[in-house]
């Protein structure tokens, strides 16, 4: 059914209230919703069946939410906001005693829902599984839900090895099909995961009532994640994000180069080109100019304590390598040694990272970072790295474990470069404390940036590197 | 504009009906923008079918598309307008000498001495129009500040001519590939799509329904082949179009079950750079 936007009666009122509170929402959670996509939002819901639920989630995304990175933020506000079984509430009622099912004989049920691969049917027993294994009872009367408590109890990465047997169907175990089927039986999998998740959030939402839900369902979003901090799954997720951002540095780069493109006037042309134009000449043609070749060479910390943070900045470098012919990284703990050989272009980012740690000469006495004697070290072995030309990028913590800085070698170095920036991991209030050379080091390179997410590193990229 | 879609289960039933598989985000959001009259950006990796979802809509709605291609150092005169220089030239060449400068002025400033470009034609027409803009993101920031002014009230000012506005809106699409970042203000003035590649069911459907003669248990075979490369970290992911291509092309040389050696032989027509396709026959354990 369709609601006239000029009749809205009172339940539709009602509508608007929430669908005000959950911009709101919105936008506590660092989303940008301004005052005419709201706008849209509510003529959106006067031409959409709003009791079709899908549908009034992708009518409300398509006009409130216009980042990729943002929609999981998006989905769990929503999921809080509009649950889906406000009306519908026989899941919840005929609840099974959690005694009467065992575990074994739901996984039975679950190995064929994940064989059949339906997602509303996978999204059906994960609501189910949360409803008979996840909830847990506290002694003063109350309850909540976990998704680690379904997931422990099912344990259905357990069952991929049945499922691929089952989808192989006696075909070979081995070779180019198992992998195929193993992609699928991951991937749906995933799936259930998914779900659960979404319904425990969805149960919480019923049983805290809507705003403590959204304060506490909220991660951080992607461009927020702290370097240092970043889960496994954010790993992934950032490593998506860090690409376009490679590859928007290398379109800024030589989009400048375009700009500066036009030389010298080009006589020869310009007069034979006026000559479609009976002599007079409109337009004029210039000679292209030599276009400038910036080199970049980065030289990063790769210790333990910032290895999350380094594992970024290597796939940047591996990034502007298929864009550069003149990009060289270097990587030190306590010795130093070129690393540009292990990111030939195509290569897997995975491979490359633990052939730098296994293979390069990083260690030379006890694996504890040492800047000084990285610095020293990197200027004797390649000295002809560093030009006028040169911009360097300088990666890590500056903990140096009390050893020498190092001072006169990372200034020969900087002097020596046209640019020279220190990117650090750490937040800024840490600087300077414990064993941080910061407060030596930030004087001798061009500037020292705190670059602990994405958005941080984005923004150093559009703004400081003029190569 | 004259909505052309009815409700939401119309959007997915004609899209479905000229060969274009539509899921509820998709229907929806091009419902909406149709109903609300509002351009629609449609973002996502190459491939995921963008370009074709215009062509769909265009087809469905009976108009006409109009495209305009973007790319670095389109400029105004490429995407809006231009005089005729050449013929204005021409004109003042040829005129006698008795010619007033004004007649000859208003003369060469006239309909004849315009080269109206994409924008201006689809705003100019009188019968249904889709209107694709693609790939914005290659185009420069400028262009976008045109497009700006041009969507928000599809009208242009043609200084010597006055101001054209549209007498009928178009169904204008958007296509960015997210090589950057579009501007906030672009962003808010359009509805936003996110395409990915569809679910492996959706998939599946979409090759049954571009390639009938393939038999189904093929199909799921290639759908799901395409999903472990998309998996791997490719240079370039397969796109739909490949997978229908691949399909396809084990339909015309006779294959019925994608093994290991039907998937060798047959690599290249998903993956087009040899450093893919040696990491996928590495993958995927295929000698």
């Amino acid at each position: 059914m369709t609601v006239p936007a000029g009749e809205l009666g009172t339940w539709a009122t009602g509508l608007l209230d929430r669908e005000l509170q959950f911009v709101a929402a919105l936008r506590n959670a660092g989303l940008a919703v301004s005052s005419a996509e709201t706008v849209d939002a509510t003529k959106a819901f006067g031409e959409i069946d709003v009791l079709e639920r899908d549908s009034l989630r992708e009518a409300l995304a398509a006009t409130l939410c216009k980042r990729p990175t943002q929609r999981r933020t998006f989905d769990t506000l929503f999921d809080v906001y509009f649950p889906a079984r406000m009306g519908d509430g026989s899941l919840l009622d005929d609840r099974p005693d959690p005694e009467g099912v065992a575990p074994e004989a739901f996984r039975d049920l679950l190995r064929n829902t994940l064989l059949d691969g339906d997602p509303d049917s996978i999204a059906r027993v994960a609501a189910q599984a949360v409803s008979l294994f996840g909830r847990a009872d506290s002694q003063s009367g109350r309850h909540a839900w976990f998704a680690y408590r379904v997931l422990r109890q099912l344990s259905p990465d357990t069952l991929v090895a049945a499922l691929i047997a089952d989808l192989l169907a006696g075909g070979k175990a081995d070779g180019f099909e198992e992998k195929v089927a193993r992609q699928t039986v991951v991937e749906r999998i995933r799936q259930f995961e998914e779900a659960v998740d979404a319904d425990v959030r969805r149960r919480l939402a019923e049983d805290l009532g809507v705003d403590a839900t959204a304060r506490s369902a909220i991660e951080p979003l992607v461009e927020q994640v702290d370097f240092l901090r970043a889960s496994r799954s954010d790993l992934v997720e950032l490593r998506r994000q860090v690409y376009p951002l490679a590859r928007r540095l290398a379109a800024r780069l030589t989009a400048r180069k375009k700009v500066e493109q036009q030389g010298r006037l080009d006589f020869r042309r310009t007069v034979r080109a006026s000559l479609a134009t009976g002599g007079v000449p409109l337009r004029t043609l210039h000679k292209p100019k030599k276009p400038h070749k910036p080199d970049l060479v980065v030289l990063c910390d790769v210790s333990g304590s910032v290895s999350s943070f380094a594992h970024f900045t290597l796939l940047l470098v591996s990034a502007l390598r298929e864009q550069f012919s003149k990009v060289r990284a270097f990587a030190f703990i306590d010795t130093c040694d070129e690393i540009t050989r292990y990111f030939t272009p195509g290569l897997d980012l995975a491979d490359a990272m633990s052939r730098v740690v296994r293979e390069a000469d990083l260690v030379w006495f006890d694996g504890h970072s040492d800047y000084g004697h990285s610095f020293g070290l990197f200027g004797e072995r390649y000295p002809d790295a560093i030009s006028p030309r040169t911009s360097l990028l300088i990666l890590g913590d500056a903990r140096s474990n009390y050893r020498a800085p190092g001072i006169d070698a990372l200034k020969s170095l900087t002097s020596r470069a046209r640019h020279s920036y220190w990117l650090n991991p750490e937040p800024r209030h840490q600087w300077a404390t414990g064993d941080s050379a910061t407060t030596i080091y930030a004087d001798l390179v061009d500037e020292m940036v705190e670059c602990r997410n994405v958005e941080q590193l984005a923004a150093f990229v559009t703004k400081l590197l003029p190569i | 504009m004259q909505p052309q879609f009815a409700s939401v289960d119309d959007v997915r039933e004609r899209l479905g009906r000229v060969g274009y598989l539509a899921d509820e985000a998709i229907a929806t959001t091009v419902f909406l923008a149709d109903r609300l009259g509002k351009p629609l950006l449609v973002e996502g990796p190459a491939g995921v079918g963008k370009t074709e979802l215009s062509k769909a809509v265009a087809t469905a709605a009976e108009a006409e598309m109009i495209r305009l291609q973007c790319y670095e150092g389109l400029d105004e005169a490429r995407a809006l307008y231009e005089w005729n220089y050449k013929k204005q030239l021409l004109r003042i060449q040829a005129a006698r000498d008795d010619d007033v400068w004004e007649t000859t002025h208003d003369d060469i400033f006239s309909e004849e001495f315009l080269l109206p470009r994409p924008l201006l034609s689809a705003m100019r027409r009188d019968g249904a129009t889709v209107l694709l803009i693609d790939e914005v993101d290659k185009a420069d920031v400028e262009v976008e500040g045109l497009l700006l002014e041009v969507l928000s009230d599809f009208q242009v000012t043609i200084p010597e001519l006055g101001t054209v506005a549209a007498s009928r809106r178009p169904f204008v699409v958007l296509t960015s590939n997210a090589s950057r970042e579009l501007s906030e203000a672009l962003k808010r003035r359009c509805l936003y799509l996110h395409l990915d590649y569809p679910t492996a069911e959706r998939e599946k459907a979409i090759v049954l329904s571009r390639v009938p003669e393939i038999p189904e248990k093929l199909a799921e075979q290639v759908v799901r082949t395409v999903r472990a490369l998309r998996a791997m970290e490719l240079k370039k992911a397969p796109s739909i179009a490949e997978t229908i291509d691949w399909a396809t092309t084990l339909l015309a040389l006779g294959i019925d079950t994608l093994d290991e050696q039907a998937a060798v032989s047959t690599l290249g027509v998903v993956l087009k750079h040899l450093s893919d396709q040696v990491r996928a026959v590495g993958e995927l354990k295929l000698s």
